[in-house]
């Protein structure tokens, strides 16, 4: 029965994702390259950013046009991201009210007049783009993301206006982690004296990632998106652990990477690996968490694509069942991701804050 | 994947966390942990309440029963004494009766010794009148005949003798 059930679960999620793939297919790409699928640009499509919504679910289909917001030379640009026609390769020119000409390549925005490699161009070239803050499908995503953990913590609050009451419902679950990221994260990693003051940031970062890659594993709209396997959004988050870990810095964190406790002749060299381990802390947060996002998300539409790839549905059923295979070790990697970034930031944020004495008396 | 322009999500999501993190904190990990905290103290200081309590009902409990131990100890001493004071009261009572009863009867010894002085003085006395009437009737029948009169005397004598 079990199984069955299973089965059925795969099933459902095959024909779905494989809708997607062809109404992608059909919408975007042009007719004479109907059967001969772009797998590599495919899966780029999936776990990318975007400027459109495209909402596919069986029997509906709608392309939501989000805002485009440019920065240019002429100052604020304002306009719809339908009038690139769903155009990618630069074809379609955009002319807003400043007299500016843009292209779409690649879901990213240049000049008309002044992208030079209308297949591959540069997108650090900041002379060729203006910059681009549009509301993109990513941002929306957070902005979902951010509004149902609001929604949900305001009902696990609510559970708490009786104080000698248990938790009870929605709080009864969301308790037990709150308290283990306070007991086995914050206290024993910034001690006992400081941790309050970081309880926010851990239990915020822990959440947002918790909870928007479980949301990324639901393949249909309006779930499904790879927030945190963009390295932006975990640039974001490594950023404020490497703020925290800078400003809460105390006399002893600095003099142990300017002055570490080594002989005079290293010294130098030391500094240096010190210098450079600030940044790679966080920097190894940030490549942790998206690589392991963005492969899971990779392999999971690369198992779908096997299907176009042999062009056989026989191919089906093996893909479904190793789908859901690795979906559910997704869960694992998620739970284990959204802790180990937060214990991570916890020791970061420990090492750097943490009274000398105390340093001490755990090492002892 | 292709890059996308870095700074679109780099600044959305800045912004959304920063707002986000702020409104979560205000009304959501703020008041959750003052109040898993709050009851985490009242737990604390029940079980505290509770431990004093115990040891209060241990020691009462030890009190009353050091009081019970007096008392028993009272009573029993109590008792003691009671027997004691019966023992030395039937002792007594025994001596005294010893006593009176002994010198009722040194006393009627005594009486009856008095007595008897006073019979075997009596006799003696009595004795004496009659040897002197014996003799004033020998010596009247010695005057008459002097066989007779001797015989007299004996008859007299083994009276006297049975008497």
């Amino acid at each position: 029965m079990k199984n069955f059930f299973l089965k059925s679960i795969a099933l459902l999620i095959l024909l779905v994702f494989s809708s997607n793939l062809t109404a992608s297919e059909g919408g975007g790409q042009s007719n004479s390259e109907e059967k001969n699928v772009n797998i590599g640009e495919l899966i780029g499509h999936h776990t990318s950013d975007s400027h459109d919504y495209i909402i596919e679910i069986p029997f509906f289909h709608y392309t939501l046009h989000l805002p485009v917001i440019l920065w240019t030379d002429k100052g604020l640009s304002v306009f719809s991201s339908g009038k690139f026609q769903g155009d990618n390769e630069g074809k379609v020119v955009v002319t807003d009210k400043k007299g500016n000409r843009f292209v779409k390549i690649h879901e990213v925005i240049y000049y008309a007049d002044k992208v030079k490699d209308t297949h591959h161009p540069n997108v650090f070239d900041f002379d060729s783009r203006p910059l681009d803050f549009s509301f993109t499908r990513n941002a929306l995503a957070i902005l979902f993301v951010f509004i149902l953990l609001i929604v949900i913590i305001h009902f696990t609050r609510k559970a708490y206006n009786n104080p000698h009451k248990l938790p009870r419902g929605i709080a009864g679950f969301i308790e037990p982690v709150i308290l283990f990221i306070r007991d086995e994260i914050a206290i024993p990693n910034i001690g006992p004296k400081k941790y309050e003051k970081y309880m926010p940031y851990l239990l915020s970062v822990f959440f947002f990632i918790l909870l928007s890659n479980l949301i990324g594993l639901i393949p249909f709209a309006p779930f499904g998106h790879n927030i945190t396997g963009n390295i932006m959004v975990t640039f974001v988050l490594a950023l404020f652990t490497f703020i925290l870990t800078t400003i809460g810095g105390n006399k002893h964190y600095w003099k142990h990477i300017f002055n570490p406790p080594v002989p005079y002749i290293l010294k130098p060299i030391m500094v240096v690996v010190e210098v450079l381990g600030m940044f790679i802390k966080p920097f190894a947060l940030m490549v942790r968490l998206f690589a392991n996002m963005f492969a899971g998300h990779t392999s999971l539409i690369s198992l779908v694509a096997l299907i176009f790839i042999f062009g056989s549905v026989l191919v089906a059923p093996v893909s479904g069942l190793f789908y859901v295979f690795i979906s559910f070790i997704k869960i694992l990697v998620v739970f284990l991701q959204a802790y180990i970034f937060t214990i991570l930031s916890a020791l970061f944020i420990g090492l750097a804050v943490e009274e000398h004495e105390e340093h001490e008396h755990r090492t002892a | 994947m292709s890059l996308t322009a870095p700074e679109t999500l780099v600044f959305w999501m800045t912004l959304f966390f920063l707002i986000f993190a702020f409104l979560l904190t205000k009304m959501g990990w703020k008041p959750i942990l003052n109040a898993v905290k709050e009851r985490e103290k009242s737990i604390e200081q029940a079980v505290l309440e509770a431990e004093k309590v115990r040891e209060e009902m241990a020691k009462l409990k030890a009190d009353n029963e050091k009081l019970l131990q007096q008392a028993r100890e009272e009573r029993e001493n109590i008792l003691k004494e009671a027997r004691e004071l019966k023992n030395k009261i039937l002792a007594e009572a025994k001596s005294e009766a010893e006593k009176v009863r002994n010198d009722e009867l040194a006393k009627t010894r005594k009486l009856i010794e008095a007595e008897r002085e006073a019979v075997v003085k009596d006799l003696q006395n009595q004795v004496a009148q009659i040897s002197l009437e014996i003799a004033e009737k020998v010596l009247k029948n010695q005057l008459a005949d002097k066989d007779k009169q001797m015989d007299f005397i004996k008859k007299n004598l083994s009276e006297l003798k049975l008497n």
